[in-house]
């Protein structure tokens, strides 16, 4: 039952590369997306009421489409009006946007969350706007959003797997093809299952670690 | 304007360090201050005396300007603030000293970076003078020992003696106090009023609302009274609070006493 030679000649080859890929999705994406949700957070948590409605517009539109539409769309409607993406760049740039678009709730939940005291404080000091928001607000409130955006990297782990739609290889893309060649769909799902699993669990190791390492006794335990 | 405050400094021959005349302040339509005028001589503590919603904390923080004033004109050390003037108005702040009722030290700090925070981000101090400077003022007020705590860890009144450290590390001019001990347990008033009597007899230029008699008739220059956002009397605790003397501080004073406050 068990074939070794397949698992290691034909498998595991297949899906390390597809890994490669799949990290090469997932790090920038988190990255970028995170830095895209903090700025989209501050516009829709302080921005001017016509900044706040568009970031608003742009969060619901973006939460009330499946991705995997927006990964069709951005790849096949696209190119309609002149603009070509390869698979990779098209599954980058959906990610980035999804991602984002969801960060961005939690970065304004926690921006809201920072009590109008902290603030003032800081003001009777003689800090500035930009003093209070680096060092008062934005160190609070990334410890607030640090659980929430943890959750959305780790939505994002799987939902790259979506980047297989727009024939981008990665992680599943791989294990799909060695699927419908070998028809051993058991085997190569359950090893594509296990290698999101071990992604998820370093993940969720980092976060904790995070958690922990920015821990302040009493803080948002009230 | 600023002629009657020049006046009333030259009539008591002491300089003034803040001056402040005709502030007025409108919230939703509602005057909230109206009119408000009040000079603060170096050395001398004032306190703000009046039923709540009276509008001290308006006032207060009018006049630092985390609630900006419609109109009227502040006055520190003889220069005038410009409100638009962003810079201006943050060195102003520096030199004003805020306490507040709720404490606001910041939560994600300790004791010791809530002082040293302002004195490196705003005062531009090297990371060991500044830690050299929290530890002075943290042990003035009695919490050197507990420097590294954060402040869930500390009771009311040891955080707002820390907040007390903070304003002095920036070695204001002039120390606004909106209740400091209000929202503190009874038994935990004494530490925080002793921190302040201190600073008192050393010479620390105040203006205190608090509703803390005794404290005021023992320590102020002089007591403001307000209602509905108008100082309605003005004098030393030894006028207003005579026996016999018919004021409205005096009335207001028995109705606390009778409240058991």
């Amino acid at each position: 039952m068990f074939d070794a030679a397949f698992v290691s000649q034909e498998l595991l080859p297949a899906l390390n590369r597809g890994l490669l890929v799949s990290v090469a999705l997932i790090v920038p994406a988190g990255v970028l997306g995170f830095i895209g949700g903090i700025l989209l957070g501050c516009v829709r948590a302080f921005g001017s009421p016509w900044a706040r409605r568009l970031g608003d517009a742009y969060t619901s539109v973006i939460r009330g489409v499946p991705l995997a539409v927006q990964l069709m769309m951005i790849y096949f409607a696209l190119p309609k009006v002149g603009i070509y993406f390869e698979p990779y760049g098209a599954s980058l740039i959906s990610f980035i946007l999804c991602n984002s678009a969801y960060q961005s709730e939690y970065i304004r939940g926690a921006l809201l969350s920072i009590r109008q005291g902290q603030i003032k404080a800081a003001q009777a000091l003689g800090m500035d706007s930009l003093q209070t928001i680096v060092w008062i607000v934005i160190p609070q409130a990334a410890r607030r959003a640090l659980p929430g955006c943890g959750n959305e990297i780790i939505y994002l782990i799987k939902y790259s797997s979506l980047a297989y739609l727009v024939t981008c290889m990665e992680l599943m893309g791989e294990g799909k093809v060695v699927a419908s060649d070998t028809f051993r769909y058991t085997e190569v799902f359950l090893a594509v299952g296990a290698y999101y699993l071990v992604m998820v669990t370093l993940a969720t190791w980092l976060l904790h670690w995070l958690e922990r390492r920015f821990h302040v006794p009493g803080f948002g335990a009230r | 304007m600023s002629e009657t405050v020049a006046q009333l400094s030259k009539k008591t021959g002491a300089s003034p360090v803040l001056q402040v005349s005709h502030l007025s302040k409108k919230l939703g339509g509602k005057p909230i201050l109206q009119d408000c005028s009040l000079t603060l001589n170096r050395g001398e503590l004032k306190v703000l005396i009046g039923p709540s919603g009276a509008g001290k904390s308006t006032l207060l923080q009018c006049i630092n300007c985390l609630i900006p004033p419609d109109e009227g004109k502040i006055l520190l050390e003889g220069r005038a603030l410009d409100v638009a003037d962003r810079r201006a108005l943050c060195a102003f702040r520096a030199q004003v000293g805020m306490i507040f009722q709720d404490f606001n030290l910041f939560d994600h700090l300790t004791a010791e970076e809530n002082v040293v925070i302002a004195l490196r981000k705003v005062r531009g101090m090297s990371r060991q003078d500044a830690n050299r400077r929290a530890q002075e003022e943290l042990g003035r007020v009695g919490m050197a020992r507990r420097a590294g705590l954060y402040p869930a860890q500390l009771s009311g009144g040891q955080k707002q003696r820390v907040a007390i450290a903070r304003a002095l590390a920036m070695d204001p001019r002039v120390i606004l106090l909106d209740e400091p001990t209000s929202a503190l347990d009874p038994e935990l008033v004494g530490e925080v009023l002793a921190v302040i009597k201190d600073l008192a007899r050393g010479g620390m230029t105040m203006l205190m609302a608090t509703h803390q008699m005794d404290f005021a008739r023992a320590l102020a220059h002089e007591i403001l009274f307000m209602e509905q956002g108008i100082i309605i009397e003005q004098g030393s605790p030894e006028v207003l609070l005579a026996e016999g003397s018919a004021t409205r501080t005096r009335d207001f004073c028995k109705h606390l006493l009778e409240m058991g406050a």
